[in-house]
């Protein structure tokens, strides 16, 4: 499934395009965790806002960032990931919420 | 053994915004010298890691990445100081001493040196008050 798919399937809001091929998915806050025990290719859904995520989520080849809880999203943020051709997506509902989304997806 | 590529970057204290763009770089130009993709994410991993460690924990500091044309790469991150009270602790996954601020932003989870240590394949650390020179090694052949 690619980027574009969940959004359709999901409903969650595109902030930046880029539309890379999903092959799991990730929960985590600290930096170090993600950055350790990430995959390629994963979904990244996490409620950390700072433009440091766009770095990470890049250096891991993570497929998107979706930011859960309506978290305010910087527009420094959304900058730095047009220019590393990182989706960011945005959503309303909890991380566990959009997990058990991602399990209903086949994930 | 020549040297194929020597680049050097200079790392500021406290510049979170900055964070992770050397180690973008050092992965960009070792992908474009036809590096592996499975050994380009885990220098990303150790050069990500540690450029942070520069950056919340140190004074700033200096990154060297050398290629020799054996395939091996050696990447040194020489900081000047304070250095590391205790290296064990340190590299104890989990032990952290880094600032409230830091932390905030969702760094100081203390899997900085064990992350770097599992991804490296030569991991050399000596550290005093005067600094700290981490010196990876990983084989690209």
């Amino acid at each position: 499934m690619k980027v574009s798919e969940l959004v359709e399937k999901t409903g969650w809001v595109r902030k930046t395009g880029g539309d890379n091929e999903i092959t799991g998915v990730y929960c985590g806050d600290l930096l170090s965790w993600v950055m350790g025990r990430g995959e390629p290719g994963q979904v990244w859904i996490t409620v950390q806002i700072h433009r440091n995520i766009v770095a990470v989520a890049s250096l891991r080849e993570f497929s998107c960032i979706v930011i859960a809880d309506g978290a305010e999203i910087p527009a420094e943020i959304l900058e730095k990931a047009e220019e590393e051709n990182i989706p960011v997506l945005a959503a309303d509902k909890p991380v566990f919420d959009l997990a058990k989304q991602m399990v209903a997806l086949g994930f | 053994m020549a040297t194929v590529l020597h680049k050097e970057f200079i790392i500021e204290r406290d510049d979170y915004d900055n964070a992770g763009n050397a180690s973008s770089r050092i992965k960009q130009t070792l992908a474009q010298l036809g590096v592996p993709s499975p050994i380009l994410r885990r220098i990303a991993v150790a050069a990500y890691e540690a450029e942070i460690n520069m950056i919340i924990h140190a004074w700033g500091g200096k990154i060297t990445v050398d290629v020799d044309d054996t395939g091996k790469i050696r990447i040194e991150f020489r900081d000047p100081g304070p250095g590391i009270p205790d290296l064990s602790k340190a590299l104890t996954p989990g032990w952290s001493t880094a600032s409230p601020k830091a932390r905030e932003l969702g760094f100081g989870a203390g899997m900085g040196l064990p992350n770097i240590k599992r991804v490296s394949d030569d991991f050399d650390i000596k550290s005093s008050p005067e600094g700290t020179t981490l010196t990876l090694g990983f084989n690209a052949l």
